[in-house]
């Protein structure tokens, strides 16, 4: 019986543990919400493996209260959907683990809104209805504002006032384009609104492209792409590191939004619609790792640094996607895990680093020596060393395939100078920071405050994930090589979607 | 009746996108309020604008579509959670910071400082 329902168990785990978590525990409260988080994140893990592993064969469509598609709402469980699952549920629960010792008492319901976060990131994963997906970007985002102003303050206030606006206006502009797209092909259905869209002509056709480019803009904000990344820098720099860590899996929901609409609505086979964000893609992206490398270079703050280091990752993934074929969509996979798990990873270093520090925090300056000034220093110079991308580790791996997907005269000679340059930038930015606080240390008693191992573990367990890819590279490409494939074939997902309809309830 | 229509939600955007640019958060909380009965409105639009059907099936000879409505409802209950939200939000903000600028000079220096 769980078999069948397996698809939307994901989803009901964490919605009923936050769920749980909201009534009142009495004394003890904390102790008993934090159970039931880890509990939970522990069983969502579990079952991400398990549709990880069903998934591998076929694609999974489950018809909510058996409304058949393309009427009813459906949740789709492809290679790339659960993929993505998989790697919010090995995020999550570390930074989960981290958060329980004492991040999350700074304000209130960190554990429920933690859950609710998960619940919408997953959901927006696995749904195959663009107005779904609008509801659970709602759902995500509901939480995203209140745990970015998690534990208060006026730097965090302000910045969460900013994303608030802006993804208001960010989910004004989702609705009317979904409008647009509804009013023209009378669907809501994904793989039935490719169909539609394809087989449009004339004035309905630029409709829908005009449709398809508002989609874009949302999608582009929610990545954090060129033109509006603004929020993005300051947001991630001020809210605490657990959220921080989080918030690594947010812009990429925005890039697997983009990756599933781009490839299979307005895809190559869209008639007039199709490749309808290619270019913008292209030199957006490029920019934004110009912006990102030289945002990087002039942060003053460690937790900055590692917010434009999102940045240069979100760019160099969108320009690799617009490149378009299966070769450089695996690369661009293979890079979105390895940055994910590595960017959460350096938040959270740089939260325990502040901390250890003191009154100098996580500004790059001379300080004092940290009461586990060699671990975390280790633990530093592993982290960055990924995220740069010198070999061994998983960060050259992935950009070495990214290089590799460049085809053309033109591909070459503006992406591989613009991403060498950003790496070039990075190792800079990144030394300094490093020698300045692990090495021009002030003479004198190292400060006292000191970090449970878990909260070491947690960090340690995110930056094995990165190496473990680096180990397993050759499994993981065939891997994304396959997943890739189905995405540019959306054939496949379409007719899994449009044919059986489905199992029933 | 179209034209009407369009004119209507046409000059709330045009409203709203103003508001929104202002630099205090007041009248920005008003402009995403404005927007989203505008977006609500359009979002209503998108069956075709139809009087005196039912939204069913087989009763009459025409209908009108019920999934627009459906979709409103939606966005209707999701646009008041957060125009609550953005409202204690801007009030919290402007306590804590003492002003409602929305890009304070003074403020913006410190960036980079926890």
């Amino acid at each position: 019986m769980f078999a069948k329902h397996l698809i939307i168990l994901p989803l009901l785990v964490p919605m009923l543990a936050a769920l749980l978590q909201l009534l009142p525990w009495g004394e003890r409260a904390q102790q008993h919400r934090r159970t039931i988080g880890i509990v939970a994140a522990t069983l969502n893990l579990g079952l991400a493996l398990w549709l990880f592993a069903v998934a591998q064969d076929e694609i999974i469509v489950y018809a909510l209260g058996s409304w058949q598609a393309p009427f009813g709402i459906v949740l789709v469980a492809d290679k790339l959907a659960t993929l993505m699952v998989l790697l919010t549920a090995v995020l999550a629960l570390p930074v989960l683990v981290f958060a329980c010792h004492g991040e999350d008492s700074l304000g209130s319901h960190f554990q429920a809104l933690y859950q609710f976060q998960i619940l919408g990131i997953m959901g927006a994963f696995l749904t195959g209805d663009l107005f779904n997906l609008f509801v659970f970007f709602e759902v995500l985002l509901i939480s995203s504002y209140a745990l970015l102003m998690h534990g208060g303050g006026k730097t965090k206030l302000r910045a969460t006032l900013h994303y608030v606006v802006l993804n208001l206006t960010g989910s004004a502009i989702f609705l009317i384009s979904l409008g647009v797209l509804y009013g023209i092909t009378g669907t809501l259905n994904m793989a039935d609104m490719a169909g539609k869209v394809a087989a449009l002509t004339g004035d309905e056709a630029v409709i829908a492209r005009a449709g398809g480019l508002l989609l874009f803009i949302v999608f582009a904000l929610k990545a954090a792409l060129l033109p509006l990344y603004f929020w993005l820098p300051q947001a991630y720099a001020s809210t605490t590191g657990t959220v921080a860590a989080l918030f690594a899996i947010m812009t990429k929901v925005g890039i697997y939004a983009i990756i599933r609409v781009y490839t299979m609505i307005f895809g190559p086979d869209a008639g007039v619609a199709a490749q309808l964000g290619q270019d913008w893609l292209w030199w957006l992206g490029l920019a934004t790792i110009l912006m990102g490398a030289l945002g990087i270079l002039g942060s003053r703050d460690l937790r900055l640094v590692i917010a434009y280091l999102v940045l240069v990752s979100v760019g160099t993934m969108l320009t690799t996607l617009s490149m378009g074929h299966s070769d450089a969509i695996s690369a661009l996979l293979f890079y979105l895990v390895h940055s994910t798990l590595v960017t959460a990873a350096l938040f959270l270093l740089a939260d325990l680093i502040a901390e250890q520090r003191g009154k100098t925090a996580s500004r790059i300056v001379k300080g004092r020596r940290m009461a586990q000034h060699n671990l975390l220093a280790a633990m530093f110079f592993v982290a960055a060393l990924t995220v740069i991308g010198i070999p061994p580790l998983s960060g050259f791996v992935s950009k070495l395939f990214i290089l590799e997907a460049a085809r053309t005269g033109a591909q070459v000679a503006f992406l591989w100078p613009l991403i060498l340059g950003a790496t070039f930038l990075m190792m800079i930015a990144l030394s300094r920071a490093g020698s300045r606080m692990f090495w021009h240390t002030l003479d004198g008693k190292a400060n006292d405050v000191s970090h449970p191992r878990w909260q070491h573990g947690s960090t340690v367990a995110l930056l094995v994930g990165a190496v473990a890819l680096t180990v397993f590279a050759n499994d993981v490409s065939a891997y994304m090589e396959a997943t890739a494939t189905q995405l540019t074939t959306p054939t496949e997902y379409i007719s899994a979607v449009l044919g059986n309809g489905g199992t029933d309830e | 009746m179209e034209t009407l229509y369009s004119i209507t939600v046409g000059t709330l955007t045009a409203c709203s996108v103003f508001l929104i640019l202002r630099g205090r958060s007041f009248p920005i909380v008003i402009g995403l309020t404005m927007l989203s009965y505008a977006v609500n409105l359009f979002l209503f639009s998108t069956g075709r604008l139809v009087i005196d059907q039912l939204p069913i099936v087989g009763v009459s000879e025409t209908s009108t579509d019920p999934l627009p409505q459906a979709l409103v409802l939606t966005a209707i209950v999701i646009g008041f959670a957060m125009t609550a939200y953005s409202i204690i939000l801007a009030v919290r903000v402007r306590g804590e910071i003492g002003s409602d600028e929305v890009n304070d000079y003074n403020f913006a220096e410190q960036e980079g400082q926890r």
